[in-house]
């Protein structure tokens, strides 16, 4: 399939998607919306992909959303749900980064904005530029956070940053961003490439189904007590100790040597 | 032979799994008098103390054969008396135990409702959408729906034809557990082996009672419970039970 708005590339196991309107700033329209969704279905489905990276083409990561596009939506006389927008376009994006059983990694090249923040925040890493950053720029537009912003950022930060954050719409850098948590490393430009490929090929060759189920874990395991989140953690151990890999890793461990993981 | 089922005999407990996999294990009359049969066979079985009912990983059933009902007359259902079948389930005498994976919809949220247990997968999805093409539930869904989660949770789904998830069906009494979607066949074998190692008489009669308890005003179901309670100090197990008990020891229990 051939996609306008975005970029597709697979090497060993990395599935690299570039949001591709640099013009723009990666501003999300609606066809963007469509084929990232898109590209994400066919991502859970291919048990060849171990990894994924999310990056945007130019200076930014993404804009957030085309606001062109809304413009033209009011200009019609009928005033739309924005709510419908968000389950139609973002909501599916967002439930499948967190439910893909593939680590995914935000590589921001730039500024995260809007929804194009709430992308990044929805990733499991997120590798920044120090130059790059993170802007909750809703209230600016007299919205308030979505597509999982809210959710996460004040999981990520805790209330009273989030709300900070927030209700200021501030632009925050890379390095404040990594010092609360925000962010998980900040690189120099120079060495941005470097590292997320790095990391994804670290993620690619590892043990696909225990971080896969891991990630199960971590998307619960705020919501649930100490019995249930222990019930949770011992149920997948049933499946994850299944696994080739757990056996690879047992008997490489026991030869005292590097385990080999296929990822099934 | 089955055609649309699988059976398997894992003593003490029995496992059907309905397999028409290409239609989302659709239930046709076929397909019903299968499981029935199963179920019957099982029943008589003194090797079998408990069963599982199951799909596979992507439907548990996704409801009725459209195509054998869309030409049907009343007088043609009638004849047909498929429902005669639900009857039959219904009169199943050792517990079923339902492992529900994605859909369970239609007929197939009602077969897993005349389950005595239900196991979900974290994929399972619960509904009664007959309301989408222009009919109603007929095998108990608005009957049995409605005493698990109460009148304005199964007004809502049988009027909307929406269906819920597995954790939502959790909290509405709907299922008894929810596990990730690779553990539910091996959740219900937990409960079904459970069950088995008890006095089969007494779960039996126990099993009678409990479905007694939507049938009869109080008053009636106390003295059905009660009577069964004395029926089963006349047997062996009991017997035994107790002694195990007293001696502190695991009981052994023959069905007697």
């Amino acid at each position: 399939m051939s996609y306008e708005t975005i970029l597709v590339e697979d090497v060993a196991n990395i599935k690299r998607v570039t949001l591709n309107r640099p013009s723009a700033l990666n501003a999300i329209n609606d066809k963007m919306g469509e084929e990232l969704l898109n590209i994400l279905k066919q991502t859970d489905k291919d048990s060849r992909v171990r990894c994924v990276v999310i990056t945007g083409a130019g200076r930014a990561f993404s804009a957030g959303e085309d606001v062109q596009g809304l413009r033209e939506r009011y200009g019609s006389g009928t005033h739309p749900s924005l709510g419908d927008h968000l389950r139609k376009k973002y909501h599916p994006i967002i439930q499948l980064i967190r439910s893909i059983e593939k680590p995914i990694i935000a590589k921001l090249n730039g500024i995260a904005a809007g929804s194009g923040a709430s992308i990044a925040l929805a990733c499991d890493f997120r590798i920044a530029l120090e130059e790059a950053g993170l802007k909750l720029a809703f209230v600016g537009m007299g919205l308030v956070p979505d597509s999982g912003s809210s959710y996460f950022l004040t999981r990520l930060i805790g209330p009273a940053r989030a709300s900070e954050l927030i209700m200021s719409g501030r632009t925050i850098k890379a390095p404040e961003a990594a010092q609360l948590g925000l962010v998980n490393e900040v690189v120099p430009a120079s060495e941005l490439d470097r590292r997320v490929n790095e990391l994804a090929e670290r993620l690619a060759n590892g043990p696909t189904k225990a971080l896969g189920l891991s990630k199960r874990l971590v998307n619960r395991a705020i919501t649930v007590d100490l019995s249930e989140a222990l019930e949770y953690e011992a149920e997948h151990q049933d499946i994850a100790g299944r696994t080739s890999d757990h056996l690879e890793a047992v008997n490489a461990f026991l030869e005292k040597r590097e385990p080999k993981f296929s990822g099934k | 032979m089955p055609a649309h089922i699988l059976v398997e005999f894992q003593p003490p407990i029995g496992i059907i799994r309905l397999n028409r996999p290409k239609v989302l294990n659709a239930l046709n009359f076929e397909v019903l008098k299968e499981i029935v049969e199963a179920l019957e066979a099982f029943d008589t079985n003194e090797n079998i103390r408990a069963t599982i009912l199951t799909g596979n990983d992507e439907a548990f059933s996704a409801g009725a054969d459209i195509k054998e009902l869309s030409e049907a007359t009343p007088v043609d259902l009638i004849l047909r008396n498929q429902f005669a079948l639900w009857d039959r389930l219904k009169k199943t005498a050792k517990p079923i135990i339902a492992a529900v994976s994605g859909y369970a919809l239609g007929g197939g949220c009602e077969l897993a409702m005349n389950c005595d247990i239900i196991v979900a997968s974290e994929t399972a999805k619960f509904g009664q959408p007959e309301i989408n093409i222009g009919v109603m539930p007929g095998a108990g869904g608005t009957q049995r729906l409605t005493r698990t989660i109460g009148k304005f949770r199964a007004m809502e789904m049988i009027l909307t034809g929406q269906s819920i998830n597995a954790r939502e069906a959790e909290k509405h009494g709907l299922v008894n557990k929810v596990v990730p979607r690779e553990l539910y066949l091996d959740e219900a074998k937990k409960i079904a082996l459970q069950i088995a190692s008890k006095a089969p008489i007494a779960v039996r009669l126990a099993k009678e009672a409990v479905l007694k308890a939507f049938d009869t005003p109080l008053e009636e179901g106390l003295q059905f419970e009660r009577r069964n309670f004395y029926l089963l100090f006349s047997t062996e197990d009991m017997k035994e039970g107790m002694k195990a008990f007293t001696e502190k020891r695991s009981a052994h229990f023959k069905g007697r």
